[in-house]
């Protein structure tokens, strides 16, 4: 390439990048003036680390909480540290099942779990429902980080207590 | 044969030159020292780095443990393999120092050297265990976790249900719940409150 076309390539380049920047400087002088949006971060400037906050600690008062729809699966009231839940042992349902529910007086798991997909009752816990944490999960007791909105179906229909 | 002889007459003789307060003594500090050598070999055999030496077990039942609250908790205080596998008293220890020749056994033949070989023993070993521990109403477990001391109040809920009913009244022990505390379970089929 001969020295002058090289020039006007590094201009071209030059003008581009000096125009990008123009413009970025203008959408971000426009959004400056736009109100804090909630995150994980919290307020901190992109260009430094926040610090971590502490880590929630898993509620186990094993109170039972309430659903917020009738389908949802119930949350954990107690912690499950180290529970094996594998091909060779399911310790949920060393105490959530049908025949050890009595001796350790936890619920047992609903009828529906010992379904298969034809509908049948099977005598142990089905497959497809074997992995308790795909569905049911620990709560920490840690703040909600972002407002909540969401309706229960009872305050929608008119009908809350 | 000769030589065997030699020192067996030299053994029959009383002694010539030391007197008997000299041999009786000298015999009792000896046996003090021999008694300290064989007991530190024996401690020496009851100390993590020992029993992990085994890749059968550093492998397998060590990795498995890392996780759990016997290894690392909120406190520090764990349990090496020692603390549970190897009664504390004096007679049972030796019981079980002898049975551990069998697992001298294992290693040179490689009973489970293999990770297939392990899996397929693991529900056997298992049960040894947990009918070690049936047997002696879970001691090793209450060497530390003392019972008339357990503070009911500190307990979660299910906890302090369990331990002041089943376990107050002698029904179950602690092994009957806590199996796998420590190192995962073999195949539960079977197994009573599973």
């Amino acid at each position: 390439m001969s020295k002058l076309s090289i020039f006007s390539k590094s201009i071209s380049t030059l003008l581009a990048s000096a125009s990008l920047a123009a413009s970025v400087g203008i959408s971000s002088s426009a959004l400056a003036g736009e109100e804090y949006i909630a995150g994980m971060r919290g307020e901190v400037a992109l260009s430094s680390e926040p610090e971590a906050p502490a880590m929630g600690k898993v509620m186990n008062d094993d109170v039972k909480r309430q659903r917020d729809y009738p389908m949802a699966p119930p949350t954990i009231p107690h912690k499950v540290d180290d529970y094996q839940v594998d091909k060779n042992a399911n310790k949920c349902m060393s105490c959530h099942s049908r025949v050890n529910s009595e001796d350790s007086q936890a619920p047992a798991v609903s009828v529906t779990h010992y379904m298969n997909r034809d509908g049948n009752f099977l005598a142990e816990i089905s497959p497809r429902r074997y992995f308790c944490n795909q569905c049911h999960v620990v709560q920490l007791d840690s703040k909600p980080m972002v407002e909540n909105e969401f309706q229960d179906v009872y305050n929608i229909i008119g009908d809350k207590k | 044969m000769n030589t065997l002889k030699k020192y067996l007459s030299i053994l029959k003789k009383p002694s010539v030159h030391y007197s008997l307060g000299f041999l009786s003594l000298g015999g009792f500090i000896a046996g003090i020292i021999f008694w300290g050598a064989f007991n530190t070999a024996l401690e020496a055999t009851n100390t993590e780095a020992f029993c992990t030496g085994c890749h059968e077990m550093r492998d397998n039942v060590y990795q498995e443990m890392q996780t759990t609250i016997h290894f690392t908790n909120r406190s520090g205080v764990r349990a090496k393999c020692s603390d549970c596998h190897v009664p504390h008293n004096w007679t049972d220890k030796i019981a079980r120092k002898m049975q551990a020749s069998k697992e001298v056994w294992g290693k040179i033949f490689g009973t489970i050297n293999t990770r297939e070989k392990f899996e397929a023993n693991r529900r056997r070993l298992a049960e040894n265990e947990w009918r070690r521990l049936k047997a002696n109403d879970s001691l090793e477990c209450r060497n530390c976790h003392d019972f008339d001391y357990m503070d009911f109040t500190r307990q979660s809920k299910r906890a302090m249900d369990q331990h002041s009913t089943a376990l107050a009244s002698g029904e179950k022990t602690c092994i009957d719940c806590h199996k796998g505390i420590a190192h995962h379970l073999p195949d539960m089929k079977g197994v009573e409150g599973w």
